[in-house]
């Protein structure tokens, strides 16, 4: 395609990322880099119902001021980014510096709420996908030599966990977990435990939400498995018959590389997806002991009575890069692909 | 205090603070969209304020437990969201700090004949809010299983402890304690009442600084600790409302939840019996404290001020009608403890009645008090659960509380 035609190709959607992904982005990272005015505080007579006293309010006419003035904030650089609730370099030193075993350091590290976030949402990401890969690897393969007749309704089935919203189905599932719902309560008594909660224990609370988000994302890998199974060159299948192969020896050796693209294409789109692991936090009321990093960005916007907007853009921009540094090895590779084609 | 009984017991002897003015009701022109919080009382509330605007008025409501999220950048739109906010004495704070809230002297002075003066919340002599009810956590029980097992009414947490432990070891109920434990806003009051029972202060006097790591924060995390062990497993994704369910279901035999909740505890729905068993009682001391381990609230309504002065008018009408009507007052005596004039309180209104008389404290109203409520549930989490001490908990949530102060500029 000669330049110039794929400049006009690209132009509108390339102006749209730009508008509506790229400048969204730099703002975030801009105001990251600002925290608020100082406050000014003065002593006003307040009354209500319990009677008199003086007390600490934020004086409204200087903040206005302030704010006219200064509408970002006062610029911090990297300030927030370092912070305790973020990076926290201090922290690490000197849990570094005061801790004696690597296991106790580890255990500093994981309780500061950046990295407790972290761990948990890497745990997500990196259970559920080989899992949605594999899962959805088998539907496609179970799926395709269904009789016709029968096919249309159960890939409709099947997609069904896509099509909920995920605020949803978590909610439908926090339910049946619930220590009075059908699952809690079996559960409680298989183990014969009435105190068995699948929402207050940290493991029992992410199995769920790990076993959630397998449901939620299976559907995905299974429709992108199923396309590239119609596209398998029939020849060689016919030849491996012929030769007298079996179902496993064809899929391990026929199938599988030439899937093999599409398997990296899902890798890398649930991998991105998986990292930002919200709804289900928020569909379990599971927020006491399993936290992501985007619903640390919740949190500060929401959670708040005063919204944090450099917190949350210092966390936005952190997550970004957290999704650019997964995606490196797959997108090197890709890349290396696409060069030994040429 | 004083002025706070004297409103209540005594409101059927007190007239009108402002004499003369117009009549709220009737309103023609002009939107009234508010936002508020979700719970009967606050239902029935509105239910007299649409009354009062009558079938011509534009009257739209949002109910919502977000309502705290809500509102800041809602009321910072310009023109607002919703032009008028039902706030109370936490939910004020963040709203006056960015100055969002209409001074509303001059409606007052129109509209307000029928207003108890106390009913009036003032900053530096500024009416921003008028309060139309009180509020508070209490004690609730169950008479027949208290009187069965010969439990006397607690007055102590170490009572209320013992008595869900008898109640526990009877066998009549696994969890027979209720209280709002789930994650975030609910998790982090459990503290602040615990924390001011036991005579704690948040901040070190005249700063910003937080001085929660000591013996009071120490004590308030055990007893929280002690409590949630005879509480439902489930009881970090609980809040009042899922208490309250609870409760109807006959699961629990003693809770510490609003006195609000009186109006769908104590109405004609759900089991009969159990309602017919409820009894309230004063919010128990904790550690050999004086004063009741819970914190006083207001509910109120306030007016956006990025809006017209119509829809503003328009507002205030419909809502100072409804916190003006000693008929709704009267009509639901339990529903709330009104300290609307002319108001005879109910039974139910012994609880918050006895929790104001035993020195407790309002929420304290001091701007970055919220940024310590909000960074107080998550590290509870782990103390509750087993993960770190005490001291390490408090020692983060200082911690973490810094950090955002810093960015709000407070430090």
């Amino acid at each position: 395609m000669p330049h110039k035609t794929f400049f006009w190709f690209f132009f509108p959607s390339g102006l749209a990322m730009i508008l509506f992904i790229g400048l969204p982005i730099f703002s975030s990272f801009f105001q990251s880099l600002h925290i608020e005015p100082e406050q000014i505080l003065i002593e006003v007579e307040s009354c209500d119902p319990f009677g008199c006293e003086t007390e600490v309010q934020v004086d409204q006419e200087a903040s206005a001021k302030a704010k006219a003035e200064n509408p970002l904030g006062r610029f911090n650089g990297f300030g927030t980014y370092k912070d305790r609730n973020h990076l926290a370099f201090v922290e690490i030193d000197e849990a570094w510096k005061n801790t004696e075993n690597t296991s106790e350091f580890i255990k500093q590290v994981l309780n500061l709420p950046f990295y407790k976030s972290l761990l948990f949402t890497l745990t997500f990401c990196f259970t559920v996908t080989p899992f949605v890969i594999v899962l959805g690897f088998m539907v496609a393969l179970s799926v395709n030599v269904l009789a016709k007749s029968v096919k249309g309704m159960v890939i409709f089935g099947t997609i069904l966990p896509m099509i909920v919203t995920p605020l949803i189905g978590s909610l439908v599932l926090f339910w049946m977990i619930d220590s009075q719902g059908i699952l809690g309560a079996t559960i409680q008594i298989i183990f014969d435990d009435p105190n068995l909660s699948l929402k207050s224990s940290r493991s029992l609370t992410w199995i769920t939400l790990i076993i959630y988000g397998i449901w939620h994302n299976t559907p995905f890998a299974f429709v992108v498995f199923y396309a590239g199974l119609q596209t398998v060159p029939q020849d060689p299948m016919e030849a491996a018959l012929i030769d007298g192969a079996t179902r496993s020896q064809r899929v391990r050796h026929i199938v599988l590389p030439h899937l093999y693209p599409v398997a990296t294409f899902i890798a890398l789109i649930c991998l991105m997806d998986n990292f930002r692991v919200f709804e289900p936090i928020i569909g379990f009321s599971a927020e006491g002991v399993a936290q992501s990093l985007s619903w640390m960005i919740y949190k500060d916007l929401r959670n708040e009575t005063q919204m944090l907007f450099g917190s949350a853009g210092a966390t936005s921009m952190l997550t970004i890069l957290g999704v650019g540094i997964l995606l490196t090895p797959v997108l090197i590779r890709t890349w290396k692909e696409f060069r030994t084609d040429r | 205090m004083k002025k706070f009984l004297i409103a209540i017991l005594f409101s059927f002897v007190s007239t009108g603070a402002y004499a003369g003015g117009h009549s709220p009701c009737g309103v023609t022109d002009g939107t009234i969209n508010v936002l508020a919080n979700e719970f009967t009382t606050l239902r029935i509330v509105m239910e007299e304020a649409e009354k009062c605007a009558g079938s011509s008025a534009d009257f739209s409501v949002t109910h919502s437990v977000d309502h705290q999220k809500l509102q800041g950048p809602a009321l910072e739109a310009n023109p607002a969201e919703f032009t008028a906010k039902i706030v109370t004495n936490g939910s004020i704070t963040p709203l006056m700090s960015k100055g969002l809230l209409r001074p509303l002297d001059d409606l007052v002075e129109k509209y307000g004949a029928n207003l108890n003066k106390s009913q009036l919340i003032t900053f530096d002599g500024n009416v921003y809010a008028v309060a139309f009810m009180a509020n508070a956590q209490h004690l609730w029980y169950r008479e027949s299983i208290f009187n069965e097992l010969g439990i006397a009414v607690p007055t102590t947490y170490e009572e209320v402890i013992a008595a869900a432990e008898k109640i526990k070891a009877s066998g009549k109920m696994d969890n027979p304690y209720g209280g709002a434990f789930k994650a975030g806003w609910n998790l982090s009051q459990e503290f602040v009442n615990m924390y001011l029972g036991h005579g704690g202060e948040f901040f070190k006097p005249g700063t910003a600084e937080p001085s929660i790591n000591n013996d009071h924060g120490i004590a308030a995390l055990n007893v929280i600790k002690k409590l949630t062990e005879l509480s439902n497993p489930d009881f970090l994704t609980q809040d009042t409302n899922a208490v309250k369910e609870e409760w109807e279901s006959g699961n629990v035999a003693i809770m510490h939840i609003w006195g609000s909740g009186a109006a769908s505890l104590l109405d004609d729905e759900g089991d009969q019996n159990i309602k017919a068993d409820t009894r309230l009682a004063p919010p128990p001391t904790v550690g050999g404290g004086s004063a009741a381990a819970t914190t006083l609230w207001w509910d109120g309504l306030a007016i956006a001020k990025n809006t017209s002065d119509e829809n503003a008018e328009a507002s205030f009408r419909a809502l100072v009608g409804a916190a003006s009507s000693t008929e709704m007052a009267n009509a639901n005596p339990n529903a709330a403890v009104w300290l609307i004039d002319g108001y005879t309180p109910g039974d139910a209104a012994v609880g918050v009645l006895a929790a104001a008389k035993m020195g407790a404290t309002p929420y304290p109203s001091i701007p970055q008090m919220g940024l310590l409520h909000g960074a107080m549930s998550d590290e509870m989490v782990e103390f509750l659960q087993g993960n770190e001490s005490a001291e390490k908990a408090l020692q983060d949530i200082e911690a973490a509380y810094i950090a955002k102060a810093k960015e709000q500029g407070f430090l």
